[in-house]
């Protein structure tokens, strides 16, 4: 790959340098019949270049890209994702043959004529119409999904999870048996008592709130997350579940779903084996140790020096074995003197 | 006013420094634009290196970045995102809205009215040198110590508010702010200047609509900026103040370094909604003078009137109107209410319609051409192209449910690239290509454009059309290395490949200068219309005068685009393709 490189810069520098010498003696600037010809013709073998990048980045890149959703709310954003995705890519495909084509099909010639069509509205209206009326569709159906992923309804009974961001590193605190979380804020810091994510002790929601360091999560039931960092913007991405939200330092937000496959069930699902096995076999050339799927949340906004290795791993079990694990961790009431 | 008046002696200083005249001006900006956007674009390949082969060593990183920004040829990580963020900025603001607009918006308004000059010629002086000072800020807080501005081009509170949050948030901040300040005076000033040319100077017969399209982007991309600028420097305003003078507009209850900053009640995401305010409108300040160079262009070397010149007019009303209400569509995961979002939502995906009238209305102009496939018209194609590619993904990303997921990955990068960065350079080049002779006198080479535009368009394709994919893998965007993730190793090789396209489309615009600077002194000497337009630039002598045209100004009979007007029988109505919009309707002749 290396060496392709280089040769490209030597062949772009080449021929660079041989139109310089090119140049002096070169009065012809305007293009004539022959140049139409040649361009019109380079036109349409760029065209089949675009249509072999556009099929060959479809079909061999698919492995690469996130398997299916792993929230039962992002079902739908796949679906839509689908839709979308087809119908933009039947309209790029037309519209770039017509493009190219009528670049090479309709290039000057000395004895041809344009043809003088300046206005046609019936030919405006239906490209006004026809994709007024998809957006239409396409925004209902996404503005539905939007309200089911945002809106939590009280009757949902989620479990409450806190995710607090900071420069770099993320933690978690879990509602604890009220599944109501105590009262945060950063005066509360105090880093000697190991009040890392500034909770208030005196506030009685706060004593049976658990802090961790790594998310686990039931499968099938909904979590609501509330987000909050103690100093810059961050923004936490768990891309496999559909979910993103910012952290917003003074402010708290939040976003919910529900958890589809445990990390486990997710290893054994053929996108995800199969992507698997091209991440190993690249980390066998290089002599690393093999990787195993698990479930990540990822800082998405631009935080500082460290942005880049920001992370934190999700873990989906049974819900027995996710109130087991749950049980194990110590509340802040023993962890805060 | 005659044009006699206008001939007196100049000296050096008052003809190529502090000229008053637009086609002088428009030079300047041109070449400032183009200083700026070799920075720009070079950043842009020493950090896709790092991308390409992370923490790998390059001679050329350790040749071009300080000692306190690299270890033996590693760029850091901050290095990193000062980079990412002044590439932002360079090729946003200096390039695509300076570089662009100023350059064409001053040559054309006052030829293609028909005025001797801008309304008014200090201004645009005035406006230049702000430019210019502003420039040479950016390209001082290069080489502070701490590096430059490092939060992003949008530099986001409070990354961009506190120096112990990352070290370009001192001096390189603070020289961004006052630089930016600098440029946004420049730009509106610039662009009441437009407006008011354009509304008043006229010549006689120009109405509203027989205004070349180019008229029409440039008038209203004035506006849209007129509109949000300000908005974007009471935005920097206040968080200079947060910065200096320990207020908290943007900024609430913070703990870094080992304390509790006094700051208490700010939001960011008000700096959100002000930076996008202007943030997103700016996407079309780009793009529309890109689009009416096009428009302009594709309707010369078809040979064919522009197709529905009145809803191109209505699409461009159509976009600026609504590029105002859907800044947005950047923040739908900010933790602004859900609501504001189906709103920004359902503004967002409706720019796709007057987008799509503009797409198909380029491809029925080509329908039945007599294409002259010059440079010029090839870059104005290739436009259309990238427009229609980056475009449609929009489809996807401004849909609120569909952007949670790839919200802020290399999907959008590559989106927003095609769309806006590529579209708007293809624009550029092709107004340069096209309006060299009316520039420069002389003509530019055919062959190497030829040669810039291929590789211009292999690149920008083979960069930014696989990056949607290593976007949908789920690839965060401002990422220093994707090395500790594991998940997506298997996204390396797309890495490399993009690098060498880059890298191959950044030598690629190596022919261009080359092209630019000897034609200025060895291409062959332009004849007065040497493309065969119908426009007023084009019935000026080809040696600059001040006021324009010698002797009066012309009057307008006809709209810009009478190419390959036919009778009954199929003749050309004027004995040729093209008819200038001097010429006098025939009798019996139908005004198109």
């Amino acid at each position: 790959m290396l060496a392709l490189f280089y040769i490209f810069i030597a062949v772009a520098v080449g021929v660079s340098f041989w139109q310089i010498t090119r140049v002096m003696n070169l009065r012809n600037v305007i293009a004539n019949d022959s140049d139409n010809n040649k361009q019109g013709k380079i036109a349409l073998g760029f065209m089949v270049f675009l249509y072999a990048m556009m099929i060959y980045c479809l079909l061999a890149m698919n492995v690469l890209m996130l398997p299916e959703s792993s929230s039962i709310e992002g079902e739908h954003d796949d679906r839509l994702f689908n839709i979308t995705f087809i119908l933009i890519g039947i309209v790029q495909f037309i519209m770039q043959f017509l493009i190219f084509y009528f670049t090479y099909k309709y290039r000057g010639r000395k004895d041809q004529k344009a043809l003088f069509f300046a206005d046609s509205h019936k030919l405006e209206l239906i490209w006004t119409v026809i994709p007024a009326i998809t957006i239409v569709l396409l925004i209902g159906y996404g503005l539905w999904q939007w309200n089911d992923v945002m809106y939590v309804g009280d009757d949902e009974n989620p479990i409450v999870i806190e995710v607090y961001s900071q420069q770099f590193r993320w933690d978690a605190r879990y509602a604890g048996a009220d599944n109501e979380l105590g009262l945060g804020n950063v005066n509360f810091i105090d880093i000697n008592k190991q009040n890392t994510m500034g909770v208030d002790m005196t506030d009685p929601k706060s004593q049976d709130d658990k802090q961790v360091t790594e998310l686990y999560l039931p499968k099938g039931k909904k979590v609501l997350f509330k987000f909050r960092s103690q100093d810059v913007l961050h923004s936490a991405y768990m891309p496999h579940f559909r979910a993103q939200m910012n952290c917003v330092p003074g402010m708290v937000t939040q976003f919910a779903f529900t958890p589809k496959y445990t990390t486990e069930e997710m290893r054994k699902n053929q996108e995800v084996i199969d992507k698997t096995k091209g991440i190993n076999k690249i980390r066998q050339a290089k002599g690393e140790d093999p990787y195993v799927f698990d479930y990540l949340l990822l800082c998405n906004k631009i935080c500082g020096a460290s942005h880049y290795n920001m992370q934190m791993k999700i873990t989906v079990v049974e819900e027995e074995d996710y109130k087991k694990w749950l049980g194990e961790q110590k509340t802040l009431a023993q962890v805060i003197k | 006013m005659s044009a006699e008046h206008h001939h007196h002696k100049e000296t050096f200083v008052t003809k190529y420094i502090f000229s008053t005249d637009h086609k002088m001006i428009s030079k300047q900006f041109l070449i400032t634009g183009m200083f700026m956007g070799i920075i720009g674009v070079f950043m842009s390949m020493l950090f896709r290196l790092q991308l390409a082969w992370p923490e790998k060593s390059f001679s050329i990183i350790e040749a071009f970045l300080g000692s306190h920004q690299q270890t033996d040829g590693v760029m850091n990580p901050d290095t990193y995102l000062a980079l990412v963020t002044i590439h932002g900025t360079i090729m946003v603001f200096f390039v695509l809205t300076a570089g662009l607009s100023g350059t064409f918006s001053n040559l054309l308004i006052p030829l293609q009215i028909g005025a001797r000059d801008m309304a008014s010629g200090f201004l645009n002086m005035v406006s230049y040198w702000l430019f210019f000072i502003s420039s040479a800020v950016m390209v001082i807080s290069l080489f502070v110590e701490a590096g430059p501005a490092s939060a992003g081009w949008t530099i986001y509170p409070p990354l961009s508010a506190l120096k112990q949050a990352i070290p370009g948030s001192g001096m390189g901040m603070t020289l961004w702010l006052v630089s930016m300040a600098i440029f946004i005076a420049s730009s509106l000033i610039g662009s009441l200047n437009y407006i008011v040319t354009v509304l008043n100077l006229r010549t006689k017969g120009m109405k509203m609509t027989r205004l070349p399209l180019t008229m029409w982007a440039f008038f209203v991309t004035a506006i849209i900026g007129v509109i949000s600028f300000p908005v974007l420097l009471s935005a920097a305003l206040l968080l200079i103040f947060d910065r200096s003078f320990g207020t908290s507009f943007y900024l609430s209850d913070i703990f870094i370094g080992g304390e509790v900053l006094h700051y208490q009640g700010g939001s960011p995401v008000l700096f959100e909604h002000l930076f996008w305010f202007l943030g997103h409108p700016e996407v079309y300040i780009i793009l529309l003078p890109a689009l009416g160079i096009s428009s302009e262009v594709i309707s010369t070397n078809s040979r064919k009137p522009i197709f529905g010149y009145r809803a191109m007019i209505g699409s461009i009303l159509g976009i600026a109107f609504l590029s105002t209400i859907v800044w947005g569509h950047h923040m739908f995961v900010s933790g602004m209410n859900p609501f504001l979002g189906s709103v920004f939502t359902f503004t967002t995906v409706l720019i796709a319609i007057p987008s799509a009238v503009k797409a198909f209305n380029y491809v029925t102009t080509l329908w039945k051409g007599n294409l002259q496939l010059n440079p010029a018209m090839l870059f104005s194609i290739g436009l259309v192209s990238t427009f229609v590619t980056g475009g449609l993904t929009g489809l996807v990303l401004g849909d609120s449910a569909l952007d949670i997921a790839i919200h802020d990955t290399y999907f959008v990068v590559a989106h927003f690239h095609l769309v806006m960065g590529v579209s708007a350079l293809f624009g550029m080049f092709a107004g340069v290509y096209h309006w060299y002779p009316k520039m420069y006198g002389r003509m530019m080479n055919k062959v190497m454009g030829y040669w810039h535009f291929w590789l211009t368009i292999i690149a920008a394709y083979g960069v930014f059309f696989p990056m949607h994919f290593i976007g949908l893998a789920g690839l965060p965007r401002r990422y220093y290395t994707n090395t500790n993730f594991p998940m997506f190793d298997d996204l390396a090789d797309i890495n490399v490949f993009i690098t060498v396209m880059a890298i191959m489309g950044g030598v690629a615009q190596l022919i261009f200068l080359a092209n630019f600077f000897i034609s200025m002194y060895r291409g062959p000497k332009a004849s007065q219309n040497p493309w065969k337009s119908n426009t007023l630039e084009w019935t000026t002598p080809v040696e600059h005068i001040h006021g324009n045209w010698p002797g009066k100004i012309p009057e307008v009979h006809r709209w810009a685009y009478d190419y390959s007007k036919t009778d009954e029988n199929g003749n050309y109505v004027h004995g040729q393709d093209f008819v200038l919009q001097t010429t006098p309707l025939k009798d019996g002749e139908e005004p198109s």
